[in-house]
């Protein structure tokens, strides 16, 4: 039956067997291999994608289930050669090690910041513990969402190139 | 694209990762990533089962589901003498079993079809009949009296016994042990744990036909090394052999065995004419690939009357699973065990080892262990802190005051290793400090008065790692030396390739930094190649935190040979002489005049433009680096818990980590590998455990049962530093990556033991898990 | 591992899931968040004839008061519990519990209604049902009934609901002002079944327990409901001998095995700690919501 959605703002679709799993749906009829298979019990958050914003584990889902919903996946989180703020944070602070576990991580740092643009470190570990790391130790994932935090934060702040140039501004 | 883009990136600087772009976007290119035209998939069908005989197996019906290409027994494997595979410690594993399965998830058979899911739909129709035998489940099974022959097969086996090892002196130690004021015995159990990498382990094979070349895109740490041993088990010549491994989500020594998955993909792609992929899933690489630990260790120490260490002995039963496999060098059948005196002036040791087959996964040599060296750093460590404990002495003074001294390096330990280097009370003095350690004895006493069960665990590791000098190390026989092999461009950029393999370690970055140092080249402006053997020299690969020891000084080394070429060039293009020249790092000037300079990148130009007569065109140079010794890191751990009364649950409120591994070429990444490490030694500590039950059933053969930390469990690091050079490496440093996993694990548990001694509880085996703590508080007569 | 091949519906009406259900009820599965289905049938422990994905019914995403009840609908997932202030201010209870469950990204998808159906002993729903006094709304196409939770859970994964009825909410009596609850549970990690939970709910009525929900998670073949400790509290006077012998009957009630988490006997002494602790910590919240 046909399995169709958004992913990562372009509509897609394809005929698949009800049982194929999304994670499987992006990685083999989408190509998008950046999303990641990890464990078979739903326990490991390599798999994670955003559905309609929210992060969920897309090897626990079926294709056919999402239909006309909207998926982002870590292919659409740069904007062309810019990476996001979440993407240059992991960068910066040594988030990511084998990289395994880093799309579906940066994911869900990318939601955390668009409920909460400031969250403590609390909140931050409490978001990511449906994603397993065996590289990082955590430590530096933590930064790295914080350090995107203070880029978003940064760029809401700043002066519109307008304002600028009419003598406003900083 | 990154804030230290404009930075040289030389040795000590923490330059961002070079290699991050493709992750971050999700363009890694693991195994499973790639697509081969007419690629088929693979599925394997394992033995529920721990010990049984095989009766019959009849794949008619999964041979005849839609998409099915073939189906292959180990009948079928035996007909091409692949049925069984030597291991790399010199034994004999099963592919396919073929008259028995000898642990529950044992490789039976294999479907190759055309899509994974048809794959795995025709694996439920193949039909086993199993004749179900007794299972040994321990060395001690193996041991008893009546136990079954697990390894009937093999001539000349008549017991479950696999080896004998013995390191030390045995006279020496038992008159010390007579004389002894005091002998402090502790006796544990170091579980089997997994390294579970987050990818699981996978292949795609594809001998084509057409040409004859074998590709085998492969999980693997150690690529050369496989591509030999399949040369001489499949028979396929050497030179038509690539092994291709691509970017490895994770290893931690789980990618080094050659598991039988790999075996059987390229026999189907050499039967078929198509390329196989095979992709296990997580309960499979669980159940049936490469485990940790295992060992049962009784250690006895002997100390005089005034505190000081005068003898150790230990014995450890191993145990190894059905067939031996441990990756490991060899002429050491338990590893590198016997660095277990550790960080201690230990005058006399005597080490025995006894290594027994079992009815479970094969291996052991895995999980960031440097050889065994953990469940050496384990025992030691604990029973430092047991025997503070007993003798009433400060757990930290008592390691001190035996501590092997700065000014007694180089050190040869009472088993024979030679420590290079290194400075204990320093890494201690500075890990105290942090923890402000001596408020937080008194924090301690005083919560204790009011009932409160809280405790402060210390560890003191040295870890021997860089494996190795190659007379001593090989696997297989082949020599544990690395290499490097760098070519400069015309204009001025280079390409450094090397034998070994990042699973996540960053040489991308590091080893660039390496060249940038030595040669004056931009980190920027290196690019940097492993793991396919067509183009990589030879090496044998990064475990064991080999890498920089051994391949890190193959690249410094050769980035010194093209220097030495470079200042021939430079002096033919100064008219000067050579030994009028000095370096400065990037270029070279005469001495003097700083003006009269040629830099890096014009001397490279002229290597392809304007030579001296008779100089050979080009700049590059390859070098196979063979140490003169192993590297030794060291370091203290501390760590303060406090124990719930009522569950037994224990929070980690602090861990401080002081590290010392040489030379950091790059601290941010060496501080990286170290909170990984921390990590994953805190899930050993308490809640990783892979166990079976009395019909060899395995429990912990998926993320459900085998449980991994998550952020919010895993404390917070204090770190900290110091740097003792090691004095034989070329840039000093030391290997790094497994420190944290050596030493940790005994600083967590003796955290524990250490809370729960006012009660006189002396040891609890890890996973220290809460219903543990809650036995032996209340047997103790402790509850909320 | 891959689901074994099925059959897939997704009806978008009411009336239609349950003619599905009506027909071919005896082969198949009803699929919400799928965070317990969809394991099931990757690992090939399930393989139904028939998947029937009941996600695009309308009208039973909502949390709505009325009567006296809150009504959450089948498709109300754990996440919206977690963000609904009215439920964190009526019944801290359920939002205490809310945290527990598996982890943030199951928590974005799997339902309440979906978990106590699943009836896993070690389903943290279950108890926090149990200790409100929740029943259940069942539909099938020949009609409605209405199953206290009391009595739902039978044996691991096996309740009263027949093949042919879907639940369409839960209801749970709204406490009164002077009211509180509590979850404790016992966990290895975060994601992990509770090795032990406990959930507590008491109503007050000058200074006496009126009324007592204890709910016992992963120690018996079912969630059990603590009957004695109930008895044991219910028109006294909470002081710490009371609270003490519920305990005791609590961990009584109680019938857990030996396994990898723990003995019988530790785990029996959780529930009695928890109990203790949870009742401490609701009467405390009583207290507060009163005044």
């Amino acid at each position: 039956m046909k399995a169709s959605m958004r992913v990562n703002g372009v509509e897609r679709s394809a005929d698949v067997e009800p049982r194929v799993l999304l994670v499987d749906f992006l990685r083999t009829n989408l190509a998008l291999t950046g999303t990641h298979v990890g464990c078979d019990t739903t326990s490991c958050g390599a798999c994670t994608v955003l559905l309609d914003g929210e992060p969920v584990k897309s090897c626990t889902l079926l294709a056919v289930q999402v239909d006309g919903r909207d998926i982002k996946t870590v292919e659409g989180l740069a904007d062309g050669a810019a990476l996001s703020p979440v993407q240059v944070g992991f960068h910066e602070e040594h988030g990511l090690q084998c990289g395994f576990c880093t799309p579906g991580r940066m994911l869900v740092g990318t939601a955390l910041l668009e409920g909460n643009p400031d969250p403590t470190e609390e909140q931050i570990r409490w978001a990511i513990s449906g994603n397993i790391c065996r590289c990082t130790g955590y430590m530096n994932i933590v930064k790295a969402i914080q350090h995107a935090a203070r880029l978003k934060q940064a760029a809401a702040t700043a002066p519109s190139p307008a304002a600028v140039a009419a003598g406003g501004g900083e | 694209m990154s804030s230290t883009m404009h930075m040289h990136g030389g040795i000590g600087e923490s330059i961002k990762r070079k290699e991050d772009g493709r992750f971050l976007r999700g363009k890694g290119n693991y195994v499973d990533d790639f697509v081969l035209p007419g690629m088929l998939h693979m599925a394997i069908l394992r033995s529920p089962h721990a010990h049984a005989r095989i009766k019959s197996i009849d794949t008619s019906a999964a041979g005849a589901k839609p998409g099915v290409i073939a189906v292959v027994t180990g009948e079928l494997m035996a007909q091409h003498k692949l049925a069984w595979m030597p291991t790399l410690s010199g034994d004999t594993q099963a592919v396919l079993a073929t008259d028995k399965v000898r642990f529950q998830g044992q490789e039976v058979a294999a479907v190759i079809a055309e899509t994974k899911v048809q794959a795995e739909d025709a694996r439920d129709a193949i039909v086993v009949d199993y004749e179900v035998l007794q299972a040994v489940t321990s060395p001690d099974g193996a041991k008893a009296e009546g136990a079954p022959l697990i390894r009937d097969e093999k001539e000349g086996q008549k017991d479950n016994h696999i080896y004998h090892w013995e390191s030390g002196d045995q006279a020496a130690t038992q008159a010390a042990f007579a004389k002894a004021a005091k002998v402090v015995r502790l006796h544990t159990f170091y579980p089997r744990c997994h390294p579970a990498p987050l990818e699981t382990c996978g292949c795609i094979a594809d001998v084509n036909p057409a040409t004859g070349k074998a590709t085998i895109y492969m999980t693997s740490q150690a690529p050369h090394a496989i591509r030999t041993v399949f040369a001489l088990v499949t028979g396929l010549p050497e030179q038509n052999i690539r092994i291709i491994s691509p970017d490895i989500g994770g290893g931690f020594g789980n990618k080094v065995p050659v598991y039988p998955g790999y075996v059987v993909a390229t026999a189907a792609s050499l039967l078929i004419g198509r390329p196989v992929k095979w992709i296990e899933d997580r309960n499979e690489n669980l159940i049936s690939t490469g485990f940790a630990r295992d060992f049962h260790m009784t250690g006895d120490l002997a100390v005089d009357e005034k505190g000081k260490m005068t003898a150790l002995r230990v014995h450890l039963d191993s145990d190894n699973g059905a067939f031996f496999s441990d990756a490991q060098p060899s002429k050491f059948k338990a590893g590198l065990f016997h660095i277990v005196t550790g960080s201690y002036d230990i005058p006399t040791a005597h080490v025995t080892a006894d290594g027994y087959y079992t009815n479970k996964a094969p291996g052991g040599v895995a999980y960031r262990c440097s050889f065994r060296v953990t469940e050496a750093s384990y025992l030691i460590e604990r029973l430092v802190t047991n025997a503070a404990l007993e003798l009433g002495i400060d757990q930290a003074d008592f390691r001190k005051q035996n501590f092997i001294q700065p000014e007694q390096f180089p050190y040869t330990s009472a088993t024979g290793w030679i420590y290079d280097s290194g400075d204990y009370p320093k890494a201690m003095d500075l890990a105290l400090d942090k923890l402000g350690y001596a408020e937080l004895k008194k924090d301690v006493e005083a919560r204790r008065k009011t009932g409160e069960v809280t405790g402060i665990g210390i560890a003191s590791f040295t870890e021997v790692v860089g494996a190795g000098h190659g007379a001593d190390f090989d696997i297989l026989g082949l020599r544990m030396f690395d290499s490097a092999e760098l070519r400069v461009h015309p204009t001025g950029k280079a390409l450094l390739r090397m034998g070994v393999k990042s699973q996540g370690q960053g040489h991308e970055t590091t080893f660039a930094q390496i060249v940038a140092e030595e040669l004056g080249i931009p980190a920027s402006d290196i690019a940097v190649e492993e793991g396919d053997t067509d183009t990589a020299p030879y090496g044998l690969g990064t475990y064991a935190s080999r890498s920089t020891p051994v391949a890190g000084a193959a690249t410094a080394m050769v980035s010194r040979k093209l220097r030495e070429k470079a200042r021939k060039l430079a002096a033919h293009l100064l008219e000067a002489a050579e030994e009028d020249l000095t370096w400065e790092r990037g270029k070279f000037y005469v001495k003097g005049s700083p003006d009269r300079a040629k830099t890096i990148q014009e001397i490279a130009f002229a290597a392809y433009t304007n030579l001296p007569e008779g100089m050979e065109a080009g700049l590059e140079g390859v070098h196979y680096y063979d140490p003169p010794n192993m590297t030794y890191p060291f370091g203290t751990y501390a760590v303060v818990v406090d124990v719930d009364k009522g569950t037994g649950q224990v929070k980690v409120r602090r861990m401080v980590a002081v590290d010392d591994c040489g030379v950091r070429i790059n601290p941010m990444i060496v501080e990286g590998q170290i909170h990984g490490g921390l990590t994953e030694g805190f899930g050993i500590a308490f809640m990783e455990l892979i166990t079976f039950d009395a019909d060899g059933n395995c429990i912990g053969s998926n993320f459900m049962d085998y449980l991994l930390p998550t952020a919010w469990e895993t404390p917070k690091f204090e770190m900290g530093e110091t740097v003792t050079p090691s004095p034989h490496h070329p840039i000093g440093a030391k290997g790094v990556g497994e420190s944290a996993t050596v030493g940790s694990p005994a600083a967590y548990v003796n955290a524990v033991i250490d809370a729960l001694s006012p009660y006189g509880v002396t040891n609890i085996d890890m996973p220290v898990t809460s219903d543990k703590v809650w036995a032996a508080l209340r047997s103790k007569g402790v509850t909320e | 591992m891959l689901p074994a091949a099925f059959d897939y519906r997704a009806p978008t009406t009411l009336d239609e899931a349950l003619g599905v259900l009506k027909e071919r009820g005896d082969d198949a599965k009803i699929l919400a968040g799928g965070m317990s289905l969809i394991p099931l049938l990757k690992l090939r422990f399930a393989q139904p004839a028939l998947v029937l994905d009941i996600g695009r019914l309308p009208g039973l995403n909502r949390i709505a008061g009325q009567d006296g009840h809150l009504s959450i609908g089948a498709l109300v997932r754990h996440v919206d519990v977690e963000r609904n202030g009215d439920l964190a201010k009526q019944v801290p209870l359920m939002s205490e519990a809310v945290h527990w469950i598996a982890d943030p990204l199951v928590r974005n998808r799997g339902t309440v209604v979906g978990s106590v159906c699943h009836a896993d002993p070690a389903g943290d729903w279950g108890s926090v049902m149990l200790a409100l006094g929740a029943e259940l709304v069942a539909r099938s196409a020949s009609g409605e009934r209405v199953i206290p939770v009391a009595g739902f859970f039978q044996d691991p994964f096996t309740t009263t609901l027949k093949p042919d009825e879907i639940v369409t909410e839960v209801r749970i009596p709204i406490p009164s002002g002077s009211s509180g609850g509590a979850y404790n549970k016992l966990e290895r990690k975060v994601g992990d079944f509770a090795t032990v939970a406990v959930a507590v709910q008491v109503e007050m009525n000058g200074g006496k327990v009126s009324r007592a929900g204890i709910g016992l998670t992963s120690v018996g073949a079912t969630n059990i409901k603590a009957t004695e400790a109930e008895k044991a509290l219910a028109g006294r006077e909470p002081t710490d001998e009371v609270i003490r012998e519920a305990a005791r009957l609590a961990a009584e009630a109680a019938q857990p095995k030996d396994d990898i988490r723990g003995s019988a006997a530790y785990k029996k002494d959780v529930v009695r700690v928890f109990v203790q602790r949870g009742l401490h910590t609701a009467l405390s919240r009583a207290q507060e919501a009163r005044s």
